[in-house]
């Protein structure tokens, strides 16, 4: 008997393998429930909609372009597992995410045994491309720019002398965290200050240690759900120095926790608010009309890895009429696009890193999400020969 | 900078005592149900984490009503006691009495469906929460009255917020002591944590006090609850873990069952998280860093366990027979 259902399965799994080909299913990974649910569920909506808009072409040339959300709660082994789970969803062949670096390289080890492309909108870690995989690429920038582009505002434009540096302990926090610091120390500013911390709540250790070293600056290397009651607190003790933080202070939850406090604080960012692009108003605009909510931090990025998507299959299947494209395929397809994004010109390297990537620092004016961006940095990478 | 060093210690202290308050607060509560259950009541986290997010609703909906922070606080803080007390009875009722009926004398068992318990609650509260407001992470409104900061002599600071946690904590100690040693249901509940068996026989119902001690334990991790939430200003589904899990070990190390024992052990342990985090970097040029508190805190508990395994109130306890 289950010998039989074992059975049944392979075979409707391989029948539906060429029936249901015209399926083409591109999934989202991201947090969409937990703690940083709020940055999650951005790269699932601005996913989706690039997704639906595409839809109609696919209609129309014999493909069913569906999209398959999926929730990866910013832990490593949920990550992993999800991961396995989208490999064996034969109809995927693309994969958007995920928001956190700590959970997208374990992930993408399982997408590279499937060459299944993946497309992040938010990784900024730097190891996530310099392993090389073919099929893993990012449209943001890396920390190993987004750090020292921190540290150089910092020490340049603020004139910071002492800098007091706080990570959360994990990938993506410590890994910034670090190039932020070491660019600093390169530039004459003292680091008088080097913690790692898992607290949530109770940061009343660090604060007293702020108040006797006097920074000038305190740097926190990690996501908004301890930046911002970090940031609250330091202000509540009577601790001044200025506030900076990377890209993961880019949510309105940031200053809901934050609340007043959040005045004066910057951040650097890998995905430009929407002001810094053109074309972004009649996005924000049908995001707004499509799912009822304001399009934030990466809904921009992870619309524009739809679309290198949508674009990456388009020019498949006009080159290979009649045909559905295989991972492989998509993966090749993906590495070698170029499109006009919304946030600007996209391609990637050999590497997969984008060639033109942006940096931004960005202050909150008022206690009010979006903050105002002070300076946009371009760096370019060159492709290798 | 070693006058610095010096000149913060009584700052340190103070921040240290702050955080150990909340600890006693909640340790009360672990340690009255041990004193007449013999049960470590590991949902109680779960309790105190119940009176956070009461207290974040009720600031949520009754700020427009109500403008005095302080009245707002005294609500916020009753009704979280209520609350938490309520879901402590319910669990007793639920889930410790039955296994009592049932006559389970292992205390493997209750202690496995308390953990199961805990992970419940953080669920259940987490798929409320969501529904209800789609948040996962609940913030306590800033009040400028309640965040206003007093300068102290030596250079120490408190803000407003964290003396009203103070007070309320040694408020709660006295009142537990008064109850426990001074009224009839304290009499009962002595006398149903010396023996159920014989107290049913001297006419004191032990269900009937068994639940009202833990309506008391609960009231109490509530009230802490409201007050932590206000002092650190977030709260979320799984707040409770930690500060629960420190709760246990400073009721532990005061000596469970002992109330004086969980406050001085939630205050010993609250200064040395506090000096241990503030000294350890110093000290170690930046090698161990402020991460390591919690390290620190409890190298040094299980050194005075190894001294004093009873506890600093605990009595002794050589086998029944």
């Amino acid at each position: 008997m289950k010998i039989h259902t074992f059975t049944a399965l392979l075979l409707s799994s391989a029948f539906s393998a060429t029936v249901g080909a015209d399926t083409i299913k591109i999934a989202s990974v991201s947090p969409l429930s937990g703690s940083q649910a709020g940055l999650g569920d951005m790269i699932k909506l601005g996913a989706q909609l690039a997704i639906e808009e595409a839809a109609p072409w696919f209609k129309e040339n014999g493909f069913n372009l569906a999209f398959s959300p999926q929730d990866d709660q910013a832990s490593p082994d949920v990550g992993v597992a999800t991961a396995r789970r989208i490999v064996n969803d034969r109809e995927i062949l693309g994969v958007i995410g995920h928001l956190n670096s700590g959970v997208a390289i374990p992930a993408s080890e399982v997408y590279r045994e499937y060459q299944l492309a993946m497309v992040s909108p938010a990784n900024t870690n730097p190891q996530i491309t310099e392993r090389r995989y073919p099929n893993v690429n990012r449209i943001c920038g890396r920390d190993d720019v987004q750090g020292p582009v921190g540290a150089e505002f910092a020490v340049n434009e603020l004139g910071a002398k002492r800098i007091f540096v706080v990570h959360d302990k994990t990938t993506y926090g410590q890994g910034v965290a670090e190039a932020f610091r070491t660019r600093a120390l390169a530039l004459g500013a003292e680091v008088v200050g080097y913690d790692g911390t898992e607290e949530l709540s109770n940061f009343s250790s660090l604060i007293l240690r702020m108040r006797v070293m006097k920074p000038d600056v305190v740097y926190f290397g990690g996501i908004y759900d301890r930046g911002g009651v970090l940031l609250k607190q330091m202000r509540e003790r009577g601790i001044t120095a200025t506030y900076i933080g990377p890209d993961a202070m880019d949510s309105s939850e940031f200053v809901k926790i934050a609340q007043d406090a959040v005045i004066g604080a910057y951040y650097t960012t890998v995905a430009g608010p929407a002001d810094q692009f053109p074309a972004a108003r009649s996005f924000a605009e049908r995001f707004k009309a499509r799912f009822q909510k304001d399009a934030e931090s990466y809904a921009l990025y992870a619309y524009d890895c739809g679309n290198v998507f949508v674009a990456a299959l388009k020019n498949w299947i006009e080159q290979n009429p009649g045909k559905t494209p295989s991972r492989t395929d998509v993966a090749q397809a993906v590495r070698a696009v170029t499109i006009d994004g919304i946030t600007g010109a996209i391609a990637f390297d050999d590497k997969g890193d984008r060639v033109r990537s942006d940096y931004y620092i960005v202050k909150f004016e008022t206690a009010s999400y979006p903050g105002t961006t002070v300076k946009a940095i371009t760096q370019t990478i060159e492709p290798a020969p | 900078m070693d006058g610095a060093l010096l000149d913060i210690l009584p700052s340190i202290i103070l921040e240290g005592l702050l955080v150990g308050c909340v600890y006693a607060m909640i340790a009360l509560g672990y340690t009255m149900v041990y004193g007449v259950l013999g049960l470590i009541n590991f949902a109680h986290s779960e309790v105190f984490m119940i009176g956070a997010v009461t207290g974040v609703e009720v600031f949520r909906y009754l700020s427009p009503h109500i403008d005095n922070p302080f009245a707002l606080l005294v609500v916020a803080i009753l009704t979280a006691g209520f609350v938490s007390g309520a879901t402590a009875v319910t669990i007793e009722r639920l889930a410790y009495r039955p296994l009592r009926r049932r006559g389970y004398t292992n205390r493997l068992v209750p202690l496995i469906t308390a953990i199961g318990i805990s992970f419940f609650l953080q669920d259940l509260v987490r798929l409320i929460e969501g529904l209800w407001h789609g948040e996962f992470y609940m913030n306590y409104p800033s009040h400028a009255e309640l965040e206003h900061t007093l300068v102290l002599p030596m250079d120490m600071t408190l803000q407003v917020k964290g003396l009203i946690t103070m007070v309320v904590t040694l408020l709660m100690l006295g009142g537990l002591w008064f109850l426990v040693q001074r009224t009839r249901l304290g009499k009962a509940i002595r006398a149903v944590a010396q023996d159920a068996t014989t107290a049913s026989l001297m006419g004191v119902n032990p269900d009937s006090v068994i639940a009202r001690t833990f309506f008391i334990g609960g009231f109490l991790g509530g009230v802490a609850g409201v007050l932590f939430g206000v002092l650190y200003t977030q709260v979320n589904p799984f707040c409770g873990f930690i500060p629960g899990i420190k709760a246990f070990t400073a009721a532990v190390l005061g000596g469970i069952g002992s109330i004086p024992g969980a406050m001085i052990g939630g205050v010993i342990l609250g200064q040395l998280e506090t000096l241990g985090g503030f000294y350890l970097p110093f000290f170690t040029d930046g090698a161990i860093g402020t991460e390591y508190k919690d390290v620190f805190g409890f190298v040094i508990l299980v050194l005075l366990l190894l001294c004093r395994p009873q506890g600093i109130f605990g009595k002794a306890q050589k086998d029944k027979v």
